[in-house]
């Protein structure tokens, strides 16, 4: 470990909320030369901290320093100049520029204001080397480029220039074992040349076989660090799950069993086993983010989806209300006679499923129209109408009851959307489906950005509406959000349903035992297929 | 434990600060018509006061019989710019069906078959358009920047490249009405403005109308069925372009496969002049009503103030942007 002087970087005290505090006080130091991997659960402040780092984000609170001056980059422009990259799992290329102008898009070599297309070519073809990308054509649309391919680009840009620190923000996650082992290759001799690095990751293998150090964060506070080679998968999930103990009564599942990619139900003590079932997805596919979902909903239960982020489990609630196109399995829905997917969001509100999506301001709201006009869309009651044209008076009174049940803060039911907090967007996106004869809600990520006061009242309004004969899946990220809400955990591993089990028989130990070793496992047999 | 629960509600962190901009929003709508008319009043008055002879009824009977085409294809192109899209072939959908009225009243054919056949070809036209934007997720400028040519193209075949005289046979659906002045076709016109608001802002199609313009997405998750709703518009303007065709042969006694060329800017101008964003999800045929008079009263106005064509242009042009301008100002400041 080095100290402030003689770091390439290190931070103190470094601190970001949002709605909620993300960083709360780090510290940590950065050698040259030296890989650290940042470990921890989905929303353990990870990608906060590499982007402050980056200048796309600043600290409320602390401060960085970059061979020992202070460092606070204004923007990501800022940092760039003062030789800090970060390759971001978001893919921001050009889509309709080539492959040779993406790279260099904001240093193109030029002569009279006229484009120097050899010398960019050159620079192309060796940044591209550099990441095996070798016969890839400099002129072809980016746009065409496979997401994989696209991901080593992003790698491509950064590595091309002059870099003292490099945040690399899960850059294998769409990556082939192939291509991973070339980018660990390349990522090697820069290291020997004394660039410092921050390895953002949730996959254990690789980090044990790249990083120096790994540094764990759980709620946004470093809980453990040390020497890569220290860390195994136990002391890991420990740090990140911050619960060694296992709840009473219950047996820890032995951490050796060997994983399998098959489903594993433990229905030990199942008190819905006598329930009707509302909802039943079998071997449910939708490439190529879905590929094997198994999944049961019964009357009166509440299904958590837990999984690392890019598990696929937005893309499984999508599937199964027809979103998007499932290619193979059956959706069964109790009263319903078909058992094919469904084919459109239409269809699945038709077969009693609701849908709460992750982007309530994207996909759910009508931002400038009124909370009355947000929660009647897509059902209007019978007296609602006479004779085709709407009753305000009664419009206004049905969804003023319908926003108090779910405890609005608003003016009236007049105001609009875009006003209100997110916590009350939620609560108005809820009350839309409140009005439908939904048995099956899907929701994802309900209280992502929201405050506690906001987030208590939307896990009351939900556990009163499934009561005893209505059912919900959730998604979430929020381990403690899926603990309090669910009945059944469920746990999905790259697009696969892995563990299905009553709450009770699981903890955060295990569930993220589960969403971690299995990717790691499969990482390992790959290459030799 | 009673007491305090109110005063938790009134320190939600979105009370009082943020209760006026609230309430500008709600009033956003009429600020609007209110503007126009004032602007409207404001421009009769100026006109007035240089030539007294403007403010007679004959000029107001005069102005309210040229604007009932505009008019009409304004309600339908208020709804499809709502929705998002844009229809540029009016113009030639109304020569289109202006030629198949006259066609068929050639053919001695009564109004009763020939009026409702050529609102049916403007429906289809409209159909076509709205058809092939939606299924084939084509931009509806292009759709109907090809319907543009070829509607003109059917409308020269089927009156063979020739202006026809229809005489009394056309009927006088344009001529001012004895005793009020204005025409049938004004009354008409004034008639389906005031249904298109009510279906607009009091029925569920009318909402749903908004929201597809404002969010498709939302929409579409929300489980409603996004493309009957968003054809509607397009068939309507369609129909609205044959209503027109039928409103402008009535008014000329003859059928003209000219007719209509440019009509498709006038429209989107007026509609624009009234408050209705080129984005969709945000509109009111009534303020689309009030800019078509807007324009009207300017271009009369200049014309009874003998300014020449060239400063008639300039005029009008500027006016045009000045008014989306200060729209545009306006919303700014209230986000």
């Amino acid at each position: 470990m080095a100290d402030e002087a003689t770091a390439r970087w290190s931070c103190r005290g470094l601190s970001k909320r949002f709605a909620a505090p993300v960083l709360r006080g780090i510290d940590l130091d950065l050698a040259p030369g030296e890989i650290l991997a940042l470990l921890g659960a989905n929303g353990a402040g990870k990608s906060t901290l590499g982007r402050i780092v980056a200048g796309l984000l600043r600290a409320d609170q602390g401060t960085m320093f970059l061979e020992g001056q202070p460092f606070a980059p204004r923007d990501k422009r800022h940092a760039e100049r003062l030789g800090v990259h970060i390759v971001q799992q978001e893919l921001n290329r050009i889509g309709t520029l080539d492959v040779a102008e993406n790279l260099f898009l904001n240093r193109l070599p030029h002569r009279f204001g006229w484009i120097d297309r050899r010398k960019l070519e050159a620079q192309a073809t060796a940044a591209l080397e550099a990441v095996g990308l070798n016969d890839l054509p400099l002129d072809l649309p980016v746009g065409q480029l496979g997401i994989g391919e696209r991901q080593l680009l992003e790698i491509a840009a950064a590595l091309a220039q002059d870099c003292r620190l490099l945040i690399l923000d899960e850059p294998t996650a769409a990556l082939a074992p192939p291509q991973v082992s070339r980018l660990f290759e390349r990522l090697a001799i820069l290291r020997h040349r004394g660039t410092a690095m921050i390895y953002v990751s949730h996959r254990l293998d690789e980090i044990r076989r790249i990083a120096d150090r790994v540094a764990i964060l759980r709620d946004g506070v470093v809980t453990d660090s040390g020497a890569a080679s220290a860390f195994d998968v136990e002391r890991a999930v420990e740090a990140m799950s911050g619960r060694s103990a296992v709840p009473a009564g219950t047996t820890a599942r032995p951490t050796s069993t060997p994983t399998s990619i098959s489903m594993s139900t433990e229905r030990l003590d199942d008190r819905f086993a006598d329930r009707p079932m509302l909802l039943e997805v079998r071997r449910l596919q939708a490439p190529p983010r879905v590929r094997q979902v198994d999944l049961q909903v019964r009357a009166g239960e509440i299904v958590g989806l837990a999984g690392l982020v890019g598990s696929g489990r937005t893309e499984t609630l999508r599937a199964i209300f027809g979103a998007d196109r499932a290619r193979q399995g059956s959706v069964r829905i109790a009263g319903r006679a078909k058992e094919r997917p469904l084919r459109s969001p239409r269809a699945a509100v038709r077969a009693g499923l609701g849908m709460v999506p992750e982007d309530r301001r994207a996909e759910g709201l009508l931002l400038p129209a009124s909370i009355i006009d947000n929660v009647t869309l897509g059902k209007t009651e019978s007296g609602e109408t006479s004779f085709g044209w709407l009753r305000f008076d009664r419009r206004r009174r049905a969804v003023t009851r319908a926003a108090e049940r779910t405890d609005v803060r608003c003016r009236d039911v007049d105001q609009a959307v875009v006003d209100l907090s997110g916590g009350n967007q939620q609560k108005v996106l809820v009350s839309r489906w409140l009005r439908h004869d939904a048995r099956v809600l899907l929701v994802d990520e309900p209280t992502r950005g929201i405050d506690v006061d906001a987030k208590r009242t939307l896990h009351r309004v939900l556990r009163e509406w499934v009561g005893n004969d209505r059912g919900l899946v959730v998604v979430s990220s929020d381990l403690d959000e899926l603990f309090e809400l669910a009945d059944t955990i469920v746990v999905m591993v790259e697009g696969r349903t892995v563990l299905s089990a009553p709450r009770r028989s699981v903890d955060a130990r295990t569930l993220l035992e589960r969403a971690i070793d299995v990717a790691e496992d499969e990482n390992e047999r790959e290459p030799q297929r | 434990m009673d007491d305090q629960q109110p005063t938790e509600r009134t320190e939600s962190p979105h009370g009082a600060a943020e209760a006026p901009r609230a309430n500008g929003r709600r009033w956003a709508g009429w600020i609007d018509l209110i503007g126009l008319t004032v602007s409207i009043a404001a421009l009769v008055m100026v006109i007035g006061a240089l030539q007294p002879r403007f403010l007679s009824t004959d000029q107001w009977s005069s102005i309210a019989n040229q604007i009932p085409e505009l008019l009409v294809i304004v309600i339908g192109m208020t709804l499809v710019l709502i929705v998002g899209g844009i229809d540029l072939s009016v113009g030639s959908v109304m020569a289109l069906s202006s030629a198949v009225i006259g066609v068929l009243l050639e053919r001695k054919l009564g109004l009763i078959v020939a009026v409702p056949a050529g609102i049916a070809a403007g429906a289809v036209c409209g159909a076509i358009n709205g058809g092939i934007s939606i299924g084939l997720r084509v931009p509806s400028f292009i759709v109907t920047l090809g319907m543009l040519q070829g509607a003109r193209g059917l409308a020269y075949l089927l009156t063979d490249s020739q202006t026809v005289y229809l005489g009394k046979k056309i009927g006088s659906i344009a001529s001012p009405l004895p005793g009020i002045g204005v025409s049938t076709a004004f009354l008409v016109a004034l008639l389906l403005a005031i249904v298109a608001q009510l279906l607009l802002g009091r029925t569920i199609l009318g909402r749903h109308l908004v929201a597809i313009g404002t969010n498709e997405g939302a929409v579409r998750l929300s489980g409603i069925r996004v493309w009957p709703a968003k054809l509607f518009p397009f068939v309507l303007v369609g129909a609205m372009a044959g209503l027109a065709g039928w409103f402008s042969s009535a008014r000329l006694s003859s059928v003209n496969p000219n007719e209509g060329n440019g009509i498709e800017l006038s429209a989107i101008a007026a509609v624009v002049i009234g408050g209705t964003s080129l984005m969709g999800g945000r509109g009111s045929v009534t303020a689309s009503f009030l800019g078509v008079v807007l324009v009207a009263v300017l271009t009369s106005g200049l014309a009874a103030l003998n300014v020449s064509e060239p400063y008639k242009l300039l005029i009008t042009g500027g006016v045009i942007v000045a008014a989306v301008l200060v729209d545009v100002l306006r919303r700014r400041e209230s986000r």
